[in-house]
């Protein structure tokens, strides 16, 4: 294993308000007829302007604590608040609102709309929040600017390096200025260099004042973050800050 | 909805002959009902406007009916009938003297093509030949351009003279007077006493490639035992063209020496006859591309909701990410429902300018006037929509109503 990135220079910026607190959240899936204890009651909470690593082996329920996180789906039961809002009582429409409005995704497979440019790719969020062409096309240009991109707006995927592509998906992640950032083993399709690039661009956007949850199984990775949660078995294994 | 067309035209234009293909399904169907109806169209206004080339106010006794009729007609009994002889014909003509002064006789040539000569020139095969009387001016709309019509004297004394159309007249005289010339048809030679005035072409054939003979002289010639005569009445006014009509039939009866039980041994037609006839013919035809265009329609229809179903399929992870980011069911569902009616509308569209154009085309060729058959397209257009609509919108619920997380891990 490598050793930690280097962890003496970095500071730990202070917390800001609540943003997501879970409590006693369970989730169940049916995989014909057996019955699947995917989180066996997970609380926690997550503050703005966090740097959080969630890790753990696969079947341990990382991957469904980050669908849920995300709100792309809603626990059994258990207390779920975004914000102060109920999301574990959402429906479909209420829950996109909010993924929209709330949380930018970064993807390991980087889920670029391959036909259109990297500008249209970021605009992507701002056309479901309704934002006239004029707001749009200057805000992601702005992004695209803040992630490095400013000169290749109108270069197609497939015309971007892995890295490239994987800044157009954090452009397009932070460009409706989301409450927290939630990235899926972002460096998990990129050569370590540019995994390097990437967490430092991570880095950079921690000290700008964003929320960033990162999910991972490498121990290099998640030593990025200022708090690492180890999940097994559908329980959190531990809680606390980087040492 | 300006971003959704446009994302629409994006994704078809991402398979375009996948599109093409689907669309194509659309255009046949579109293509033949709108060909048809602007085909009938063209014609149906040309009839109704046109068929005054049989005179205003006028009915028609022949032995044949004419060549547009519906099923049912009894060929055999038809055949049977006697033939209208001239006697019969002027018998007929005094009996009406009272009721009607415009009583015209015709007779048509039915041999092989008629050629015409004078000196070393002559028409194309095919020239229109045939006898009558002084009244065929008003009973057919013709009018003198030069020379005079026939008189009564000319058919009482059998005289050999005739009075030739434009094209008759600018290919066997060029830059010559006719009047008073001879010409040869079929084999016999006529004076030119007159030229008619140019009438231009119906269906396709010019009106003005005649040579009218006095009916008399044309039975001598050519045998009065192998024509029945056809006679045009003209009714003195529109009040009085039912009682004129009621009138004629029973002259006519009398004429064919018909017992009161006797069924008429004789066609009536009329102006109101000929286009009843024609639009009977022009529903059977228009129901019939109707049907066809139905099933075509259901069958493109089809198409496009299997090709949507492997779009939904493919572009499973687009529909994740776009429902990550924030995406509304409603949103996905537009989006989708679009890209079906832009594929459906666009290959109607496409049907519709073939359609015209090939409806048109052929009115062309029928040198009919042509048509744009607006409630048709509006129509085509219409029922694109709905197609695209009742066939798109399963595929486009089934994109709507995809689990994001699922969607995100498809590969």
């Amino acid at each position: 294993m490598t050793p930690p990135a280097p962890v003496e220079s970095r500071t730990v910026r202070p917390v800001g308000p609540l943003v997501i607190s879970i409590e006693g959240v369970t989730k169940l899936y049916h995989m014909g007829d057996e019955t699947i204890h995917a989180l066996r009651g997970v609380s926690l909470e997550i503050h703005r302007n966090e740097y959080l690593a969630i890790m753990g082996p696969s079947g341990s329920g990382k991957s469904t604590l980050m669908n849920m996180l995300g709100c792309l789906d809603t626990p059994t039961s258990g207390k779920y608040e975004f914000s102060g809002q109920n999301v574990a009582s959402m429906v479909d429409d209420e829950l996109a609102d909010i993924r929209n409005r709330e949380i930018g995704f970064v993807f390991q497979t980087f889920n670029l709309l391959a036909r259109s440019d990297a500008l249209k790719n970021v605009e992507l969020p701002l056309i479901y929040a309704g934002l006239p062409p004029q707001v749009r096309h200057e805000r992601a240009t702005a992004a695209l600017e803040s992630v490095g991109l400013g000169n290749r707006v109108h270069h197609k995927p497939n015309e971007l390096s892995g890295g490239q592509r994987q800044r157009v998906a954090i452009a397009r992640a932070l460009v409706n200025r989301p409450s927290i950032i939630l990235a899926d083993e972002p460096t998990g399709n990129l050569d370590s260099k540019t995994g390097v690039e990437i967490m430092e661009l991570f880095e950079d956007l921690y000290e700008k004042g964003n929320t960033l949850i990162v999910v991972t199984h490498e121990e290099s990775i998640a030593r990025h973050a200022r708090r690492i949660i180890r999940l097994r078995d559908g329980l959190i294994e531990s809680d606390g800050p980087v040492d | 909805m300006n971003e959704i067309l446009k994302m629409a035209f994006g994704a078809l234009g991402v398979n375009k002959l996948r599109s093409i293909l689907t669309m194509s399904g659309i255009t046949i169907g579109v293509f033949s009902v709108i060909g048809v109806m602007t085909a009938v169209s063209a014609l149906r206004g040309s009839i109704e406007t046109g068929l005054s080339f049989l005179g205003s106010n006028t009915f028609q006794f022949a032995k044949w009916p004419t060549g547009i009729t519906g099923s049912g007609t009894d060929w055999q009994k038809i055949e049977a009938r006697k033939r209208i002889t001239f006697q019969q014909a002027e018998r007929y003509a005094e009996i009406m003297k009272p009721y009607a002064e415009v009583v015209c006789f015709k007779v048509f040539n039915n041999d092989s093509l008629v050629q015409a000569t004078a000196g070393g020139h002559k028409t194309t095969p095919g020239v229109t030949f045939g006898g009558t009387n002084e009244y065929f001016l008003i009973a057919n709309q013709y009018s003198i351009e030069a020379g005079r019509n026939f008189t009564g004297g000319d058919v009482d004394m059998v005289r050999p003279v005739c009075i030739i159309g434009q094209d008759i007249s600018s290919k066997l005289f060029p830059a010559q007077n006719p009047i008073g010339k001879t010409l040869k048809a079929n084999g016999r030679t006529y004076m030119v006493i007159g030229t008619f005035a140019a009438k231009g072409t119906m269906f396709g054939q010019s009106e003005d490639d005649i040579i009218m003979i006095p009916i008399s002289r044309y039975l001598m010639d050519f045998g009065a035992e192998r024509y029945s005569v056809n006679i045009t009445t003209q009714a003195p006014s529109q009040i009085a063209y039912n009682a004129t009509m009621d009138e004629g039939i029973s002259a006519m009866r009398v004429c064919r020496g018909l017992r009161p039980e006797q069924d008429n041994d004789f066609e009536v037609y009329s102006n109101d006859s000929l286009i009843a006839a024609f639009a009977k013919i022009a529903d059977v035809i228009s129901a019939g591309a109707f049907i066809i265009s139905a099933i075509a329609l259901l069958a493109a229809g089809v198409g496009i909701m299997n090709i949507m179903l492997v779009s939904v399929t493919e572009r499973t992870k687009e529909i994740g990410v776009r429902k990550a980011v924030g995406a509304r069911k409603v949103v996905i569902l537009t989006q989708f429902l679009v890209e079906s009616v832009v594929l459906s509308v666009t290959g109607g569209l496409f049907g519709i300018v073939l359609g015209t154009l090939a409806g048109d085309g052929l009115a062309m060729f029928l040198k009919v006037s042509i048509v744009f058959p607006w409630g048709w397209a509006l129509t085509g257009v219409i029922v694109c929509s709905v197609i695209g609509v009742v066939f798109g919108l399963y595929p486009a619920w089934k994109a709507s109503s995809l689990d994001p997380i699922d969607a995100l891990r498809f590969e």
